[in-house]
């Protein structure tokens, strides 16, 4: 087997290749802006150069005599409609449209819609605006911020947890490090730009635009349009990157589908990447205070994990990576507390692993200094806080395999040879720096609905509004009807990414493998329980096996006795071509409102630290290896070695998939991305793939993926943590460990850059 | 993108009439209304940013004088084709073993697929990268002369500590424009004032006053070739480019190296120095203190305080001066210790 389709191991699946791989590769998968529509226009936004004021005009004439130009939808034409709500579907509360107030850079201020996308966007950069301006407000340290608590402004982040005295416990501790870290702005920058085509059939109006909710925007949408819900679709089959930024819908999807209305044709909006720095969603800027207080034996007893979040004037988005930082270690007590920031700025959103990412990095940065003043090695100092319980509600873990991840990373890296003497290792002009952090991600699990038929000829047809956004969700739910029916997967069919479809919960949080196999889990048991009970009703094949276990494989049904029949005898023998089940999944403690509110777009999520049983995460262990230039400081990542636990794994090469992509992205985090914000106008300065750099393939060259066998039974019926968005947690810890085993510099500022390491 | 007209001429005196044609003797090449398209990977670019906005295009692509795309190695030196594409220069062998430092400036730029498509002579006339020129909503006193730039004390950290002004600081960013002023290329054009040969030193100009003039080329001058002089010495030769990730990202700080060796005394270096300044910038002062000297870390040293003695750093660049010193330091020794 190649590296690509890992041997699966206990209670892992087989590495079967994505059902739409070929679709992919062979250029065939149809993203939404290549779905065709008759007779479509072309829209292209005009945006704001301002970060704050008030547009006091507009000048239209030079963009209404580009020839081809059919319509300007701009401030008056919205008013009808009702302004966007922010929350899990709405990216933003700000009605570009309604309101000729400025609230960030890049703001929409009209949508220019022609026969030609050339003259759209010609036209869109010929509106002139004529500003009142403001001085704005740009981020951290700039004047005219406010700052506000975190807690209980945002259904997520419910509450700085605390535990114990840390004040106490700090000041008693006889080691100890109080530092400062900090992540920058960062942008989501898909190979599939973000887009919007609109049309209307009478009442009805049909979207397809990239979505990880179809459910939520077709709920969201239809208020703001004072629609029926019923009348609104959103087809969204495949998308080419989401990471959190095609989660919430942006205000541009109700101005296109105005536009369409307008002019009785579709319309399409496809956002240059310019735009969608300041109309879509961004990873916010953090900055953290770290406290750690440690005895002599390197037992922590004292946790502090401050954080300040940059957000917008009007919505307050909290990150808030406390609820898993204060409960990674067996931190004997614990502080937290969260503030947001607000500025002139665009409202940030979900990027892969919102809150872990640069709270987990703050963490294990403090971690591996802490391990430095102790004197320790940095595995040592973890395995020395493994916890029995969580330290804030004294739960157990459903299941923690951290320090396996731990020794089996290590093993494969060789950590064994790293000489812990700083900047002892060299090879040549080259530095060599060895560093390892740890990984988390919270397992939860939402409800979910699935339609799975099953017909006289074998094939199976899977219906499920969830969301292949990449990380083959459509293959694994095809993989657990395969085995649950005993059909081959080539006969089986996945339909997702359409809101006519069964509801799924939004595909955000890792929990679409573990929600929606859960559903498909329980579709495929009802026709199972159907044809076993046709199979072993009186006269029927199986007639006396009815007590006895059965499995059902290659379109037979065995009974342990051995006795077996053809699946589709027994249909033939109940008289219908096809068994077909409509499933509702509900994890476990859910509320009797949860179904209801999956229609409604606004699922319930459960698991992580919200269960009264046990609290549920997946954990993993990273190494990474560096090579320094001893001139010139540039900083390479030759090696780097993942461990991850993450429960039952349903197919092994999609699981890696996730996670080599998520140590990348991880490795560009701490090496590459920053947005640069021009603070004296709160605008973004590098907005494009030329200035905002992330990994390119020469950048990553021997990466390693371990898959470290689990069994979890508590988090889900399918027994599957989430792990899409586990791989990027951590690594720019790592590489900051690694840095400072090379260099003996302490790097707290992300990204890391030669500037640093000269100065 | 506006509409434009686009024409193919077949030969060079046809591409040369139709350009004085629609352009007049002060119109610069960057903002005529007339302009060449090569390569096209800058210019249609800067097209659709609304940075450059001719309403003609004379694609070069078609002229069918072969010398356009050869490239010619002889007793005098090598001569590059203006239409010869950067990949084809970049692997050709005695490109390679005669000059690596041109080979290898070429090779660590771009992308593959850019460098497929884009021409020596589109490559040499690259304009900066500078993100507020390449984005019409801010002050650019390049694209829009006495406007203001945005750059100087906004967000700075690519820009050039050499060779600004108060009205631009924005750094040139080519690599192949490295290897050849450390060479002493010549470029060879043809307009309708006749044919010229400007010494590459000579090609390209500082802002000063005014950033909106980048080059001596008239709007209807073509550059059919580069030429290099022969250099027995020219396998001793390298380019360093330092940046922030290792492919497909423009220099920081890079230098070009030749070195003529007397055992380990210099009896002459070439130094060129890239993603520093805002011209293709040749190091004169550091060649001078190397020659006759032992190259060591000393005056390796010495020769890069000399580079970066006038360096004028900006809020976000300042690192640059000791990245620039270092890059150079370590190419010389690099070149010094070169098996050849
Ligand atoms: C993403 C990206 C990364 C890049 N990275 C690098 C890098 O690392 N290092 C580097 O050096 N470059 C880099 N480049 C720049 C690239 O090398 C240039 O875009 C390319 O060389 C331009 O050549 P072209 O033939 O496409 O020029 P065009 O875009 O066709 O033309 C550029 C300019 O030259 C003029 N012109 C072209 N040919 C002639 C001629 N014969 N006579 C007179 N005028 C002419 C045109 O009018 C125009 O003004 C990068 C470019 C991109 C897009
Ligand atoms: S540095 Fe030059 S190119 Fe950049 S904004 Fe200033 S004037 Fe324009």
């Amino acid at each position: 087997m190649d590296a690509a389709a890992p041997r699966p191991k206990e209670n892992q699946g087989e590495p079967l290749p994505r059902v739409d791989a070929r679709l992919k590769v062979t250029g065939q998968a149809h993203y939404p802006a290549d779905l065709p529509a008759a007779n479509i226009a072309y829209g292209a936004l005009a945006t704001s150069s301002i970060a704050r004021g008030k547009v006091t005009k507009l000048r239209l004439d030079d963009a209404r005599a580009v020839p081809g130009l059919l319509d300007i939808v701009t401030y008056g034409d919205m008013d009808k409609v009702d302004k966007p709500k922010f929350g899990n579907s709405g990216a933003t509360s700000i009605g570009p449209l309604h309101d000729r107030t400025i609230f960030h850079d890049g703001q929409i201020i009209a949508l220019a819609v022609a026969e030609t996308f050339e003259a759209a966007e010609e036209a869109a950069q010929l509106i002139r605006a004529e500003y009142e301006e403001d001085r704005p407000t740009a981020s951290f340290d700039s004047p005219g911020t406010k700052t506000v608590a975190a807690a209980g402004k945002s259904p997520m982040f419910k509450e700085d947890v605390k535990a114990g005295d840390f004040d106490a416990a700090f000041a008693a501790a006889a080691v100890k490090i109080d530092q400062r870290y900090s992540t920058p702005t960062q942008h989501h920058n898909p190979i599939e730009l973000f887009s919007t085509t609109a049309y209307w059939q009478g009442d009805q109006l049909v979207v397809h635009e990239p979505s990880q909710n179809v459910t939520g925007w077709k709920v969201e949408l239809a208020r703001q349009l004072k629609m029926d819900p019923a009348n609104v679709r959103i087809v969204s089959p495949f998308i080419g990157g989401a990471f959190g930024s095609k989660g919430p819908m942006t205000p541009r999807t109700a101005i296109v589908a105005v536009a369409a209305k307008r002019l009785g044709r579709p319309v399409r909006c496809v956002t240059s990447r310019m735009q969608a720095f300041g109309t879509q969603t961004y990873r916010a800027e953090t900055r953290h205070r770290i406290r750690i207080g440690a005895g002599k034996d390197g037992r922590i007893t004292a946790f502090a994990h401050e954080g300040w979040e940059v957000t917008s004037r009007p919505d307050l988005y909290v990150v808030g990576g406390t609820s898993a930082t204060g409960r990674m270690y067996g931190y004997g007590s614990v502080l937290t507390h969260v503030s947001l920031v607000q500025a002139d700025r665009n409202t940030p959103g979900y990027m892969r692993s919102p809150p872990e990412t640069p709270y987990v990095y703050a963490l294990e940065n403090a971690m591996d200094e802490m391990a430095v003043a102790l004197g320790m090695d940095p595995v040592e100092f973890r395995r020395i806080n493994e916890p029995k319980t969580e330290p804030i509600g004294k739960k157990p873990f459903s299941s923690r395999s951290l320090i396996q991840c731990y020794d089996q990373a290590a093993e494969a890296f060789g950590w064994a040879r790293r000489d812990p003497k700083i900047g002892a290792m060299r090879d040549g002009d080259w530095l060599i720096g060895m560093g390892c952090a740890t990984a988390i991600y919270p397992t939860a699990v939402a409800p979910c609905a699935a339609r799975v038929r099953l017909t006289v000829d074998g094939d199976v047809r899977l219906q499920c509004g969830s969301h292949e956004i990449g990380t083959g969700v459509r293959t694994v739910a095809g993989q657990m009807a395969s085995e649950r029916l005993g059909v081959a997967i080539d006969k089986i069919s996945v339909e997702m990414g359409d809101s006519s479809l069964p509801p799924a919960p939004v595909s955000g949080g890792s929990i679409s493998t573990a929600s929606v196999c859960s559903a498909v889990l329980k579709a495929c048991d009802a026709i199972r329980t159907k044809l076993f009970a046709a199979a072993t009703a009186e006269g029927g094949p199986l007639a006396g096996s009815h007590n006895e276990e059965f499995e059902l494989a290659d379109g037979k049904i065995v009974a342990k006795s051995g006795a077996s029949t053809k699946v589709e005898d027994v249909l033939k023998a109940m008289q219908v071509g096809a068994i077909e089940e409509y499933a509702e999944f509900a994890p476990k403690g859910a509320t009797p409102e949860a179904l209801k509110k999956l229609y409604a777009g606004t699922p319930e999520f459960h698991g992580g630290e919200q269960d009264e049983d046990s609290v549920k995460y997946a954990f993993g262990a990273e190494f990474v290896e560096v090579r320094i230039n001893r001139y010139t400081k540039e900083i390479r990542v030759p090696r780097i070695v993942g461990a991850f636990a993450a429960g039952r794994i349903m197919n092994t090469r999609t699981a890696r998939s996730q996670l080599m992509g998520g140590m990348i992205w991880g490795i560009g985090q701490a090496l590459h991305e920053a947005t640069e914000v021009d603070r004296r106008y709160a605008r973004y300065v590098n907005r494009d793939l030329q200035d905002y750099l992330v990994p390119v393939n020469a950048d990553i060259k021997d990466l390693q993926v371990i898959l470290v066998p689990e069994i979890d039974h508590a988090v889900n019926p399918a027994g599957v943590k989430g792990l899409g968005e586990l791989g990027n947690v951590g690594t720019a810890a790592a590489v900051a460990s690694a840095v400072y085993h090379a260099t003996g510099k302490r790097i707290r500022d992300l990204p890391i850059r030669i500037e640093q390491l000269l100065a | 993108m506006r509409p434009f007209v686009y024409e193919q001429p077949t030969d060079i005196s046809a591409a040369v009439a139709l350009a004085s044609n629609f352009t007049t003797r002060d119109d610069q090449p960057t903002r005529a209304n007339t302009q060449f398209i090569a390569g096209g990977t800058n210019l249609a670019d800067h097209m659709k940013l609304g940075v450059a906005e001719p309403n003609r295009l004379l694609d070069l692509n078609r002229l069918e004088e072969q010398k356009l795309r050869h490239i010619r190695v002889t007793e005098d030196g090598i001569r590059f084709g203006a239409l010869v594409r950067m990949g084809e220069a970049a692997d050709h062998r005695e490109v390679k073993e005669r000059y690596p430092v041109i080979a290898e400036s070429l090779r660590l730029a771009a992308s593959g697929q850019i460098r497929n498509m884009a021409s020596l002579a589109g490559n040499v006339l690259q304009r900066t990268r500078c993100e507020y020129f390449r984005e019409t909503s801010w002050a650019c006193n390049k694209r829009v002369p006495g406007s203001g730039c945005a750059a100087m004390d906004g967000f700075n950290r690519q820009h050039a500590v050499l060779g600004g002004s108060d009205a631009c600081i924005a750094t040139y960013h080519g690599d192949f424009a490295q290897a050849l002023i450390a060479l002493d290329a010549v470029v060879l054009t043809e307009g309708s004032r006749g044919a010229r040969k400007i010494p590459f030193a000579k090609l390209h100009r500082q802002p000063g006053d005014t950033p909106h003039i980048e080059t001596d080329l008239a709007a209807d001058e073509i550059i059919t070739a580069i030429e290099v002089p022969a250099l027995p010495w020219g396998r001793r030769s390298l380019y360093l480019k330092i940046r922030d990730r290792e492919s497909y990202a423009f220099a920081l700080a890079s230098a070009a190296v030749a070195l003529d060796l007397d055992g380990e005394t210099v009896r002459e270096a070439r130094i060129a120095l890239g993603g520093v300044a805002t011209v293709p910038w040749r190091a004169s002062a550091a060649e001078e203190i190397l020659q006759g000297k032992k190259l060591d870390d000393a005056s390796a040293g010495a020769a890069a305080d000399a580079a970066f003695a006038e360096a004028q750093p900006r809020q976000h660049n300042a690192f640059k001066i000791e990245l620039g010193k270092r890059t150079l330091v370590r190419a010389l020794l690099e070149t010094r210790d070169m098996k050849v």
